[in-house]
C-alpha cells in the first residue's frame, strides 16, 4: 500500500432545500488501497458519492485528481475522468451479450467498413474478464448469468475503462457468501495492480475483511479516517452512531404462550419455485421470530400465509377453520397483516397523503360502500400520528415526503388501524435509523403484551433472540428448526448455517 | 392578486376551462349569432346545445377512458367496441318495414330493450375481454385493447354482414334525436351517468381506491385493496361507455356501419382526457376536466365549420393541440422555457 | 449486533445439465422459430387445401403486394426495439404520396428530385417526434399520434381528391419488373424492401447505432451510465421510421400511380402486428429483424388466401390477425413469466 493520493475530496458541502446533507467532509484514497466508507442511513455516504461521480455538484469543496482539479458534471463525465462507478443494482443492459456490455460504446472496428468487428470484441472482452480471473463465454447474454457474475461484468466494464478510481456502491447486498469471497478476490487483483477502491457497504465483517482504511461519516459531517487495524469494531460502531454503543439486554420476558390456542396454523404450506411445505404454528399473544438468510425462503413464507402469493400446496387454518386465500384482502378480512420488506414498492402509496395512506387497509376491509367519512379518516390518521410519534408537517402531506423510517411507521399504522391478530412484519427496521428502529420495537412488542400474534421476520440474529419468544429458521426454502426466545445467538446460527 | 391567479391557475380545470372560454368567445366574434339560443317548437336550439348533443358520445367514452387511464391503463379499443355494439343493437332490432293494409309499420327481429341490453352486454363482455387480457395475462395496455382494436371492426362486419345496417324502427331514434323537457334526450343520458360516476367516486372509496391503483398498484393490493377485481372493472366500464355510445350514434344516423362508426375515437377520447388534466402516467385524473376536453373538441370541429374554414383544418388544429397539452404537461419543457425567460429577462 | 453476519444464503453453484444449457442458449431464438414455423405450416396447409397457392409467383407476390408494409414495418421494428411506438407511418406514407403527385404532376418538378426530397422530408418529420420525445420527455403514442393526426391533415390541406399520375418515369418504374426466369419476376418497390430490409439488418447487427438501439431498449438507465449516445439514438430512431414511412410512400406510388389523403389507413396497425408476430418484444430491447419479415409475411399470406378462397369475406382478415396478436402477446407473457422464475 502506496502513500500517493489519487483522489482527494477536501471541504465538500451540500444543501438540499436549505438542509445541510454533506458539510465540510474529506475523502482521500490512495493507489493500491481499497477503502470503506462507512455510516448510518442518512449520514450522507449516498450524497457523497453522487458528488464524486458528478450527479450533483457541490456546494462547497474541492476534488482533486492526482492533484488535477476536477469537476466532473455526469456520471459519464466522471467516468471520463478516471472514476468508475458500480452500484448496487447492476447497471447494465440484460439483453446483450457480456462483450457488449464490456465493450459499449467503444467497439473495435473493421478498418473500410467501419463496422463492429466482432471476432475482435470478443477477444478483449474475454481478456478482460480474464484480467480478474473469471473465464466465462462472452458471447452470451449477460441476463443468462447469475447477478454475481452481472457485477463482475460490470466492474470488469468499470475498470477496462482506464479507471484509477472504482466506487463499489453496496456490492454485496445480493450476493451470498461464495459470490462475495468471489468479489473480494476480484477486489485483491485489482488492489494489486494500483486501483483506489472506494467500498461502500453496511456489513461490518467485510469491512475487516478486505479493508485497509475507514472514512466514518456522521449526520453529514466527518467523524474521522482510520486505519481498519487500529479500529476495534466497537470503536468502528460508536463512531458511526454517535454515542457509546451498548446492547440491550432482553426487553422481553418469554412468558409461556405454549398453552395458548393457536391463532394460525399452517400445514404442508408451499409453493414452487418459492418454499417447500413447511408447518408453521403461531399463538396468540406470541411473538414468533422467523429467521433465516437472504433467499431462505423467509419472505416468500410471509407472502403465502397473506395470499399475495397463491400457495400450491397445504393449508391455513385460523382458529381451527381452513382457509384459502385467493388475495390478500382475505387474508385481511381474517385480521392477518403484513409490512412488506419492500418499502417503497409495495408499502406506501407515494402521492396519497399521510392520512389516506394511513386509513387505506382500513377502507379496503370495509369495501367500497362503508366509506370512512372526512372527520373518521382525519380522526385516525391523527391519533396514530401522534401514537408512533411519525414526523409530519400535517397528515395531507403526500407520504413519498416523509424520510424513511417516517414512511415505515405509515405503513405500520396503516395496519394497527385494522386491529389485526396476526402482524407480520418483513424487515421493520431495514433501512431506517437506530433511534426510530427501537420506537417502532417497542411498540409492537406493547401491542404482543395485549395478545396480538406478531410474525418478526430479520435478519439480525440478536435482534431476533430478544425479541421473540420463538424463533423459526429458514434454510434453503425449507423450516431449518425452531428454538424457544432467549436461545444462545449461537444455536440460531448453527440452524442458519445448517452446522447445528 | 397575482397569489389569487396563482392558486386559481393551479386548479386542474383552470386551463381546460379557460380554452373552452376563449374558443366559445373567439366563436362569439367571428359569429355573433353562435351563443344565440333559441326556442322552437316546443325545444331549445342553439350552436351550443348542438356541441353537447354532437359531444355526448365521446364525452361518455371520455368518462370511461378517464378513469381506465387513472389505474395506469389505456383502451384503444373504444372504436371497435362502439361499432360492436351499434351493430349488435341495429341487427337485433333490425328488422325490414312491414306494408300491411296499405299501412307501413316498421317490424323489431326483437324488442328493443332486448336490442339494448344485447348491445350492452357484448360491450361489457369486450370490456371484460380487455381487462383479463391485461390483468390476468398481464400484457401492456396499449397491446391488449390493440388485439380487440384490430379484430372488433372484424367481428363488427361479421355480424352486420359487411354492410351499413339500416334501423327502420322509430322509438328507437329517440335515443339520438328526441327530446325531454325542451333539452336534447342524449343530454340527459350524458348527465345521469357523469353524476352516477361522481357520486361513485365520491361517497363510495372507489376514488380513494382507484387513485391508489394509479400511483401504486403492488402497494395497494398488499393493502388489502382488490385492485385486480377493480381494474377488470373499470376496463368494462370504459366499454360499457362506448356501448352507450354506440346506441346513441346508430339511433342518431338510423344505421349501423361497422366500418366507420366510431372511427378514430380512441384517439380522441385519449385527447379530451389529456386535454382534461388527467397524467397518462396514472394517479392524478379528473372527471370533469375529460367532460370539458370532449366539449373543446367538439367546439373546436363546430367552430371550423361555423368559421367557414375547410373541415380539412381541423385534424392539423387537433394535431397541434396534443403537442400544445403534452409541452404543457411536461416539466422538462416547463424547465426550458423558464430557462429562455429568465436568460431573455437578464439580456434586457 | 455482536455478530455480523454475512446475511445471504449460500445458493448452489449454478451447475446445469447441457440440455437446459441449449435451451437456455435458444430461448432467445423461440418467438422466432415460432414465426418461422408458423409460416411454414401456414403455407403447407394452405397449399394443401389451395392449388393455386403453391405457384413461385404467387408467392413472390407476397413482397411485390407488402413492399411498402415491409418497408414500414422494417423502421417500426426499430422504433419498438428501443420501447417505443410510431402511430404516424400510414399517415406519412399519405403524406408522401400526395406531396409527391402535387410537385410532379402540378409543378412539373423533376422525378428524381422528388424522391430524395420525401426521404428528407419524412427523416425530418420523425426526427422532430423523436426530438420532442426525447427532450422533453414526452410518451411516445401521445407523441406519434399527434404526428398522425398532423401528417394526415396536411396532405387533405393540400389536396382533398385523389391525384392519379401519369409522369413516364413514375409509370416506367411502376411497370419495370426484374424478370426471376420461369415466369416469375419482382417490382421495383418489391426489390426496394428487400434492399431495405438487408440494409436494416447490417444497421442492428453492425453498426454502432444498432446496438446503441437494442441496449436502449435493455434499459435507458444503463445506456445512459455506459455513455451511450441515448438521445442521439432515440431520435435517430424515430428518424429512421420517418425515412421508412416516406420511401414506402415513394413505392405506395408506385404502387397506386396516385397521390392520395385517404392511402394506407390504419396501416400503422398492421406494421406493429407483423412487428408483434415477428416476435420482437413491445417492451423492447428483444426481436430480429427477419422476425418482423416473417411477420409481414405471414399477414400478406392470409390476404392472399382470403383472396385465392373467394367464398371467404375481407373482415376474416381483421380477425384473423387480431387472433394472431393475442397469439403471440400470450406465448410474450409466458416466456417472460419462465424466464422470471428462472432468476
Amino acid at each position: 500500500m502506496s502513500d500517493t493520493a489519487i483522489l482527494q475530496a477536501s471541504g465538500i458541502g451540500k444543501r438540499y432545500a436549505g438542509v445541510a446533507a454533506l458539510h465540510d467532509v474529506q475523502l482521500t484514497l490512495r493507489a493500491g488501497e481499497v477503502h470503506a466508507l462507512m455510516g448510518q442511513n442518512g449520514a450522507g455516504k449516498s450524497t457523497l458519492i453522487k458528488v464524486l461521480t458528478g450527479v450533483v455538484a457541490p456546494d462547497d469543496g474541492t476534488i482533486a485528481l492526482v492533484g488535477e482539479p476536477i469537476a466532473p458534471r455526469s456520471p459519464a463525465d466522471a467516468q471520463r475522468l478516471g472514476i468508475s462507478t458500480v452500484y448496487q443494482e447492476v447497471n447494465l443492459c440484460p439483453n446483450l451479450s457480456v462483450a457488449e456490455n464490456i465493450c459499449a460504446g467503444r467497439f473495435a472496428r473493421r478498418r473500410w467498413t467501419r463496422t463492429i468487428h466482432w471476432s475482435r470484441v470478443h477477444e478483449e472482452a474475454a481478456a478482460i474478464m480474464r484480467r480478474l480471473d473469471l473465464d466465462i463465454d462472452v458471447t452470451r447474454s449477460l441476463s443468462s448469468y447469475p447477478v454475481a457474475i452481472q457485477q463482475m461484468v460490470a466492474i470488469a466494464r468499470a475498470v477496462s475503462v482506464s479507471a484509477r478510481v472504482l466506487i463499489l456502491d453496496e456490492p454485496t447486498s445480493s450476493l451470498d457468501e461464495d459470490e462475495v469471497r468471489q468479489l473480494f478476490a476480484v477486489m485483491r487483483t485489482l488492489r494489486e495492480q494500483g486501483m483506489a477502491i472506494l467500498f461502500v457497504t453496511h456489513f461490518l465483517d467485510q469491512v475487516y475483511a478486505i479493508c485497509d482504511r475507514i472514512t466514518v461519516l456522521r449526520n453529514g459531517g466527518f467523524v474521522g479516517e482510520y486505519r481498519t487495524s487500529e479500529l476495534p469494531q466497537a470503536a468502528l460502531i460508536s463512531a458511526m452512531v454517535g454515542r457509546e454503543f451498548a446492547l440491550t439486554g432482553t426487553d422481553r420476558q418469554a412468558v409461556p404462550t405454549g398453552e395458548a390456542a393457536p391463532l394460525l396454523t399452517a400445514q404442508g404450506l408451499g409453493r414452487r419455485g418459492g418454499v417447500w411445505p413447511t408447518d408453521l404454528q403461531i399463538r396468540r399473544g406470541e411473538v414468533l421470530g422467523l429467521g433465516g438468510l437472504l433467499g431462505s425462503g423467509r419472505t416468500e413464507l410471509a407472502r403465502l400465509l397473506f395470499g399475495l402469493d397463491p400457495a400450491d400446496a397445504g393449508v391455513i387454518a385460523i382458529d381451527g377453520d381452513e382457509r384459502r386465500w385467493r388475495a390478500p384482502a382475505e387474508a385481511i378480512a381474517h385480521g392477518i397483516a403484513l409490512c412488506p420488506e419492500e418499502r417503497k414498492t409495495e408499502g406506501i402509496v407515494a402521492e396519497l397523503s399521510v392520512r389516506e395512506n394511513i386509513v387505506l387497509a382500513l377502507q379496503a376491509r370495509l369495501g367500497l360502500r362503508r366509506y370512512l367519512s372526512r372527520a373518521q379518516q382525519n380522526e385516525i390518521a391523527q391519533r396514530f400520528v401522534e401514537l408512533l410519534g411519525i414526523k409530519t408537517a400535517s397528515i395531507e402531506t403526500p407520504v413519498g415526503l416523509l424520510s424513511g423510517g417516517n414512511q415505515q411507521k405509515v405503513v405500520l399504522a396503516r395496519w394497527l388501524v385494522t386491529e389485526p391478530r396476526l402482524l407480520m412484519l418483513d424487515e421493520p427496521t431495514r433501512g431506517i435509523d437506530i433511534a426510530a428502529k427501537q420506537e417502532i420495537m417497542s411498540e409492537i412488542l406493547k401491542l404482543a403484551r395485549q395478545g396480538m400474534a406478531v410474525l418478526f421476520i430479520s435478519a439480525e440474529i440478536d435482534e431476533l433472540v430478544r425479541v421473540c419468544d420463538r424463533i423459526a429458521v429458514m434454510r434453503e426454502r425449507r423450516k431449518a428448526g425452531e428454538l424457544v426466545g432467549g436461545s444462545s445467538e449461537h444455536a440460531v446460527l448453527d440452524l442458519i448455517a445448517g452446522t447445528a | 392578486m397575482s397569489a389569487r391567479f396563482k392558486q386559481l391557475s393551479g386548479h386542474t380545470l383552470f386551463w381546460p376551462l379557460l380554452t373552452l372560454a376563449l374558443l366559445l368567445v373567439a366563436n362569439g366574434i367571428f359569429n355573433p349569432g353562435f351563443l344565440a339560443l333559441q326556442w322552437r317548437e316546443g325545444h331549445l336550439y342553439g350552436n351550443l346545445i348542438d356541441i353537447v348533443n354532437r359531444a355526448a358520445p365521446l364525452i361518455l367514452v371520455s368518462i370511461g377512458m378517464t378513469l381506465v387511464i387513472a389505474v395506469r391503463g389505456l383502451d384503444i379499443s373504444v372504436g371497435a367496441v362502439l361499432a360492436i355494439s351499434a351493430t349488435v343493437a341495429a341487427w337485433m332490432i333490425g328488422g325490414a318495414l312491414v306494408v300491411d293494409h296499405g299501412v307501413t309499420t316498421a317490424v323489431t327481429r326483437l324488442p328493443m330493450p332486448v336490442a339494448i341490453a344485447g348491445a350492452l352486454g357484448v360491450a361489457l363482455a369486450c370490456g371484460l375481454w380487455n381487462g383479463l387480457l391485461v390483468v390476468r395475462a398481464g400484457m401492456q395496455p396499449i397491446i391488449a385493447t390493440l388485439i380487440l382494436m384490430v379484430a372488433g371492426r372484424g367481428l363488427a362486419q361479421l355480424i352486420g354482414g359487411g354492410q351499413i345496417l339500416t334501423i327502420y324502427y322509430p322509438p328507437y331514434f329517440y335515443l339520438g334525436n328526441g327530446f325531454l323537457l325542451g333539452l336534447p334526450f342524449t343530454l340527459f343520458v350524458v348527465a345521469a351517468i357523469y353524476a352516477l360516476t361522481h357520486v361513485a367516486l365520491n361517497r363510495t372509496a372507489l376514488g380513494l381506491f382507484i387513485r391508489a391503483i394509479g400511483v401504486n398498484p403492488v402497494a395497494s393490493r398488499v393493502a388489502g385493496i382488490r385492485a385486480r377485481l377493480i381494474t377488470i372493472g373499470l376496463y368494462m366500464f370504459c366499454a360499457l361507455m362506448a356501448g352507450v355510445a354506440g346506441l346513441i350514434v346508430s339511433s342518431n344516423v338510423k344505421s349501423a356501419d361497422a366500418n366507420n362508426a366510431g372511427q378514430l375515437l380512441e384517439l380522441d377520447a385519449i385527447l379530451a382526457v389529456t386535454l382534461g388534466g388527467t397524467l397518462l402516467t396514472g394517479g392524478r385524473f379528473s372527471l370533469a376536466g375529460s367532460v370539458v376536453g370532449a366539449l373543446i373538441i367538439q367546439t373546436l370541429t363546430s367552430t371550423i365549420y361555423s368559421v367557414g374554414i375547410p373541415p380539412q383544418v381541423n385534424m392539423v388544429v387537433k394535431a397541434m393541440l396534443v403537442f400544445a397539452v403534452m409541452l404543457l404537461q411536461s416539466a422538462e419543457f416547463r424547465t426550458t422555457v423558464r430557462g429562455w425567460l429568465v436568460r431573455t429577462e437578464r439580456r434586457a | 449486533m455482536s455478530a455480523p453476519l454475512p446475511l445471504t444464503a449460500p445458493a448452489p453453484r449454478p451447475t446445469m445439465p447441457r440440455w437446459r444449457a441449449l435451451l437456455l442458449f435458444d430461448s432467445k431464438y423461440t418467438p422466432l422459430a415460432i414465426t418461422i414455423a408458423l409460416f411454414v405450416s401456414m403455407t403447407v396447409a394452405g397449399g394443401i387445401v389451395y392449388d393455386g397457392l403453391l405457384q413461385p409467383q404467387i408467392f413472390l407476390n407476397l413482397f411485390v403486394d407488402n413492399a411498402f408494409l415491409l418497408i414500414v414495418a422494417v423502421g417500426m421494428t426499430f422504433v419498438i426495439l428501443t420501447g417505443g411506438i410510431d402511430l404516424s407511418v400510414g399517415s406519412v406514407i399519405a403524406l408522401t404520396t400526395v406531396v409527391s403527385a402535387v410537385l410532379v404532376e402540378h409543378h412539373g418538378w423533376n422525378p428524381w428530385l422528388v424522391m430524395p426530397l420525401m426521404l428528407l422530408m419524412g427523416a425530418a418529420f420523425g426526427g422532430a417526434m423523436g426530438l420532442l420525445i426525447q427532450r422533453f420527455r414526452l410518451q411516445p403514442f401521445v407523441v406519434t399520434l399527434g404526428g398522425m393526426f398532423l401528417a394526415r391533415g396536411i396532405s387533405f390541406l393540400i389536396s382533398v381528391d385523389s391525384i392519379s399520375i401519369t409522369n413516364p418515369v413514375y409509370m416506367s418504374i411502376a411497370e419495370a419488373r426484374l424478370s426471376l426466369g420461369g415466369g416469375c419476376s419482382l417490382s421495383v418497390g418489391a426489390l426496394l424492401s428487400i434492399g431495405v430490409l438487408l440494409a436494416g439488418i447490417w444497421l442492428a447487427h453492425a453498426t454502432a447505432f444498432g446496438r446503441s438501439i437494442y441496449a436502449l431498449g435493455g434499459s435507458e438507465a444503463s445506456a445512459r451510465l455506459m455513455g451511450l449516445p441515448v438521445a442521439a439514438t432515440q431520435i435517430g430512431v424515430y428518424a429512421l421510421s420517418g425515412a421508412c414511412s416516406a420511401l414506402a410512400g415513394i413505392v405506395y406510388t408506385f404502387y397506386m400511380l396516385s397521390g392520395y389523403s385517404l392511402h394506407a389507413q390504419g396501416l400503422e396497425l398492421d406494421a406493429i402486428a407483423a412487428v408483434v408476430v415477428g416476435g420482437t418484444l413491445l417492451t423492447g430491447g428483444s426481436g430480429y429483424l427477419v422476425g418482423t419479415l416473417f411477420g409481414v409475411l405471414i399477414l400478406g399470406l392470409i390476404q392472399t388466401i382470403i383472396t385465392i378462397d373467394g367464398t371467404l369475406s375481407s373482415w376474416w382478415t381483421k380477425i384473423v390477425i387480431g387472433g394472431l396478436l393475442f397469439l403471440f402477446c400470450l406465448l410474450q407473457r409466458l416466456f417472460a413469466g419462465l424466464r422470471r422464475t428462472r432468476v
